[in-house]
């Protein structure tokens, strides 16, 4: 077992020993930090698939994880007013099944991310992370201005969703479901990594001209790179709006993207675990030190400037080292 | 007589004021090494890009095996089977030596839109990479990081990747570049038999495996072939000791 290898297990139970420890204390709100922690963490493993393997610096993803937390807020609240989302040409009710919500910020979110990424990956570098930036920003100011639903104010969920045979108002059950999520989605991208898929996108990062002569289009493998990684930031946001029962504008701002972001820097860009372990590391931090200021931040700030200047690996790559080439 | 693989019909380039490819012409036949050689700044490296299509044409036109290729990319010539390698190595760095040449094969197989299995199990691709290190004799460096190879080493890792396409013609842009004497007289050798499987349109500084090397000789200058011929014609042609060999005689 290599030291990363080693250093993944670990970080992998780090969130269900602590839920399950706070479980034990009667400590809810333990349990629902380490929910959202779990739920950034799959946030940022979807931004890691664009940014880690595909080196496309996405400071746009927050569009993606207020989709799929708007899919949540619009299906759940026509069901709690019981009102159809729309009649003709054919009916469309609201929903409380956390499944079908799901699917829907899947979909909404990789269709956007495809939008999106065929108009930004014409371009790279600075101006990659403009455009990227705006198409946020756009949906940002449109989820404000769209009084329909909530506007400014967004739209609360009286009851969390329903997942067959859990009772999802329980935190523990919830955590149950956050976790799971996450931990197949890092099953699925630690395949997607080392198959044909992942080797071609992390060329591309690498050497595009060498992927252009070996006659594989750099531009279709980013693409889809970037759909994929949108729908999982997608799925996050779904879940994290379940959590907190409410869905805002606050989603789409680049706050939110630049967090996602911090998640993958911290933890280690482009490391399977990197975003879990930059998510709950993010998270103790704002627990402990937002207790002693309020200004938590500013250490924040001081801590990535620290992992950027001197452990360009992150978390991880300050603790196992170099990635070794996969076998 | 057969038809050329490659034909290079009337090519420009300028950027501005310079003409850095001008009416250029000229065939690769099956089974021979055409050499390009010429000073410096003689517009070699535009021709190439040009060629393997990185560099759109003013005018002219590129046939490949009988078909015009003229408004197709990288990509698609690559496709079409041009086997390209960099006068520069353009390699994935933080690969391994034989993750390179597998990128290669999966190039040369075309399903890249694989996101499950992993890619260093799949036989077929990993043997066809081996394969192609085995052949420039880089099978023991296959675990190695790319980055962490010798000058010459990235050289013959270059021309293994090319391999692993299965090209129907080589394009090679001064392979020998930094070789030492032992390696390129080695890679030579191989280049020599190297014709039998595809013709090879050689670009190279590197005069003694020129002459030892090709079929036919094409002498680049200003942009202009200003000769082609066998080694020895172009050894005898006037305006090409005039233009080239003579500016070393001289030296």
């Amino acid at each position: 077992m290599t030291r990363e290898t080693f250093l993944n297990v670990i970080l992998f139970a780090i969130l269900p020993v602590t839920a399950l420890a706070a479980f034990a204390l009667d400590e809810p709100f333990i349990i629902t930090l380490a929910t959202k922690a779990a739920i950034l963490a799959l946030a940022g493993v979807g931004l890691n698939i664009a940014l880690g393997l595909g080196g496309l610096v996405s400071f746009g993803h927050a569009a993606f994880f207020g989709l799929g937390g708007y899919a949540m807020g619009i299906l759940a609240s026509h069901a709690q007013s019981y009102t159809p989302l729309m009649e003709t040409p054919f009916l469309i009710e609201g929903t409380k099944s956390m499944l079908v919500i799901w699917g829907v910020a899947i979909i909404a979110a990789a269709l956007a991310a495809l939008a999106i990424g065929a108009l930004s990956l014409r371009t790279t570098g600075v101006y990659f992370i403009m455009i990227t930036l705006a198409f946020g920003q756009m949906l940002y100011y449109f989820a404000i201005s769209w009084p329909a639903y909530g506007g400014e104010d967004g739209l609360s969920i009286y009851i969390r969703n329903d997942f067959p045979g859990l009772n999802t108002l329980d935190p523990i059950q919830f955590f149950a479901i956050a976790f799971g999520v996450l931990a197949i989605v890092l099953f699925g991208a630690g395949r997607l990594a080392k198959a044909p898929f992942g080797l071609a996108l992390s060329a591309a990062r690498q050497n595009a001209e060498r992927v252009e002569t070996v006659g594989l289009t750099p531009f279709r493998i980013r693409l889809v790179a970037f759909v994929i990684s949108g729908a999982v930031t997608g799925l996050a946001g779904a879940l994290f709006a379940d959590l907190n029962r409410f869905v805002s504008p606050t989603m789409f701002s680049w706050h939110t993207s630049g967090e996602i972001m911090i998640f993958v820097i911290l933890g280690g860009v482009g490391r399977l675990f990197g975003p879990v372990a930059g998510a709950a590391l993010f998270i103790l931090l704002e627990h402990t030190l937002g207790g002693i200021s309020e200004f938590w931040q500013v250490y924040l700030g001081l801590l990535l400037l620290g992992v950027v200047l001197f452990a360009r690996g992150g978390l991880i790559g300050t603790i196992a080292g170099r990635e070794v080439a996969h076998d | 007589m057969t038809d050329p693989l490659l034909k290079l019909s009337d090519l420009n380039k300028s950027f501005g004021a310079l003409k850095a490819t001008d009416n250029v012409s000229l065939t690769l036949m099956p089974g021979e090494i055409h050499a390009l050689i010429g000073p410096n700044g003689a517009g070699k490296s535009t021709l190439i890009k040009q060629v393997a299509g990185g560099l759109r044409s003013d005018s002219g036109t590129v046939e490949f095996a009988g078909r015009d290729v003229t408004p197709l990319g990288t990509v698609a010539r690559a496709r079409a089977g041009l086997g390209r390698t960099f006068q520069i190595s353009s390699l994935a760095m933080e690969y391994t030596v034989l993750q390179n040449t597998v990128l290669g094969a999966l190039g040369h197989d075309g399903a890249v839109m694989r996101f499950f299995r992993p890619v260093m199990k799949d036989r077929a691709l990993v043997d066809r990479g081996m394969a192609a290190l085995e052949r420039v004799g880089l099978a023991d460096q296959a675990a190695k990081r790319t980055a962490d190879l010798s000058h010459g080493q990235r050289r013959l890792l270059e021309v293994a990747v090319a391999l692993t396409l299965d090209p129907k013609v080589f394009l090679m842009d001064e392979p020998m570049a930094g070789l030492g004497a032992s390696g390129s007289k080695r890679l030579t050798g191989f280049l020599d038999d190297l014709r039998a499987q595809a013709p090879i349109l050689l670009v190279e500084h590197d005069m003694d495996a020129v002459f030892a090397l090709a079929d036919r000789i094409s002498v680049l200058v200003y942009g202009q072939v200003i000769a082609t011929g066998t080694a020895d014609e172009i050894k005898r042609d006037a305006a090409v000791r005039e233009a080239y060999l003579g500016a070393e005689d001289a030296a």
